[in-house]
């Protein structure tokens, strides 16, 4: 069942086209990495993906009871998160804020639900903590549980592992394949190919379009792959 | 001290006094929660453009003979409306959208004054504030305001938590980010025209501005950001436009200062605290 079409969408910044002529579905079940060079047009289409932004043409459906407060995403961090002044509690509780509608406060189930996930992420113990004063591991950690009490049907990544020590990138990806098996779709932006094709089950590589949508198997014996995976050695 | 008490039961008998206590607390009280989300979205500057967009339109009003209130009100919030847009496309950035706007208004407000009064005490009061300004419609404006905004901002304070931390996520996940933004923005212009008359229009984005910071050099916790700062808003008025009766200074500039104070009171005691 196709989540998320999109029809012959054209991508770009005031005027300029960045990507062209693209065509996919994004299935429940699927573990997809967009992943290209900087510049490939890739950061748009996730924007354009989360209706962040339009396309310039083209359509962007969702299907299969798709809603948007279903959906969870962890970007890359802000200028305005630096100096948040709010618990971390505050901000995972927030992930739940699309489900409210218009109705105020959380209810129990809302904090329980943080809580939860929390506990999963093993951050229980930074529930009173300030946001900005906790290191990069500790931050994307908590985004992650935020993002994951908004995820009920598929999970957007944008370049979750930049600036992890690989342990702790590690761990993350352990968290992300766990809730893939427990049935959430993934979908991962990055330029970091070898943790898309350790990871993930299927791989767009984008440059001004797509150029390979497939299997990570089917990647890796593609020319595009084997030159992509190659030259990236000291990524 | 008994002595005090009686003076200051006396400067409250005063009905201009009393007025100015009880819509300048409430004008406070709004400047201090808008303030806490514009701080931290980097739209600070947003408060103080429009007092200046208020300036303008008050003396264009006084010049037409228009009534000030009902020009001015519209005319604000269209430009919160239109200052919000400069900043969300990228063509031109926000500050220097935001300096074009206010120097602009600013020199549409001096022209006008000058071309029938001359730059008489009016134009003085409006641009340094004065306690004589609030009229019986002031207090009941500021009080219906502040209740607008008291209750809008409970019934959306995790949407405007959600829209403040992470602007992306609350859109992707379906909130309509413009709109909040835009209620905030309508919300603070009537609020900047409020309370400028007494604050002064060159003043009043400080009490949008002050009472947030102060409370984030200690508090950890949005929530108490939230109340910190309302709290501080609200008393550094008070014992402002007491001290300003007592020592005859003017109003606005000694609220102001006293927020000054106790920023740096708070800056001081946040840096012990996180040592």
């Amino acid at each position: 069942m196709a989540l998320i079409t999109c029809e012959n969408v054209s991508l770009g910044y005031e005027g300029l086209t960045v990507a062209k002529d693209i065509n996919f579905s994004i299935y429940q079940g699927d573990y997809l990495s967009v992943i290209g060079r900087n510049g490939s047009g890739k950061s748009t289409l996730l924007k354009a993906l989360l209706r962040i932004k339009e396309p310039e043409r083209g359509k962007i459906v969702y299907g299969g009871g798709l809603k948007q407060s279903e959906i969870g995403c962890l970007a890359q961090q802000t200028p305005v998160q630096k100096d948040f002044p709010a618990s971390v509690f505050e901000v995972v509780l927030s992930g739940r804020a699309p489900k409210r509608g218009l109705t105020p406060f959380y209810s129990r189930a809302d904090k329980k639900d943080a809580l939860d996930k929390m506990e999963l992420l093993g951050i229980t113990n930074l529930k009173e903590r300030c946001f900005r004063e906790l290191s990069g591991g500790q931050r994307q950690r908590a985004l992650l549980a935020r993002a994951m009490c908004a995820a009920e049907k598929i999970l957007f990544l944008d370049e979750p592992v930049t600036g992890l020590d690989p342990v702790v990138t590690t761990e993350f990806f352990n968290i992300i394949n766990e809730m893939h098996k427990n049935g959430m779709t993934i979908v991962m932006v990055s330029h970091d190919i070898h943790c898309a094709v350790k990871y993930s089950g299927r791989i767009i590589h984008m440059d001004g379009g797509i150029l390979f949508d497939g299997t990570v198997d089917e990647y890796k014996k593609s020319k595009i792959g084997a030159e992509f995976i190659g030259g990236h050695k000291h990524d | 001290m008994t002595d005090l008490f009686e003076y200051i039961s006396v400067m409250f008998s005063y009905t201009f006094i009393l007025r100015a206590l009880i819509a300048g607390a409430l004008v406070s009280l709004c400047a201090a929660l808008l303030g806490v989300s514009l701080v931290l979205k980097k739209y600070s500057m947003i408060g103080d453009g429009l007092s200046h967009v208020g300036f303008g339109a008050i003396a264009l009003a006084t010049a037409l003979n228009f009534a000030p209130m009902k020009f001015t009100v519209p005319v604000v919030v269209v430009a919160a409306v239109l200052l919000l847009r400069v900043s969300e496309s990228s063509k031109i950035k926000g500050d220097s959208a935001i300096a074009m706007i206010s120097t602009g208004a600013l020199a549409v407000g001096i022209l006008a004054a000058s071309m029938t009064t001359g730059m008489n005490t009016d134009i003085n009061s409006y641009l340094f504030g004065s306690i004589l300004a609030m009229t019986k419609e002031d207090v009941v404006l500021s009080a219906i305001l502040s209740f607008i905004v008291i209750v809008l901002f409970i019934v959306f304070y995790n949407k405007i938590f959600a829209v403040t931390f992470d602007e992306n996520f609350a859109a992707a996940t379906g909130t309509k980010v413009k709109a909040y933004n835009m209620l905030i923005a309508v919300l603070t212009s009537v609020t900047v025209v409020l309370g400028m008359r007494m604050m002064g229009a060159l003043l009043i984005s400080s009490l949008i501005i002050f009472p947030s910071l102060t409370a984030m050099r200690v508090c950890k916790k949005f929530k108490s950001v939230i109340f910190v700062s309302a709290l501080v808003s609200v008393l550094c008025f008070v014992a402002g436009l007491i001290i300003s009766y007592i020592a005859s200074t003017p109003t606005g500039a000694t609220v102001v200062v006293l927020n000054i104070a106790v920023f740096l009171i708070f800056a001081a005691a946040g840096k012990i605290i996180n040592k």
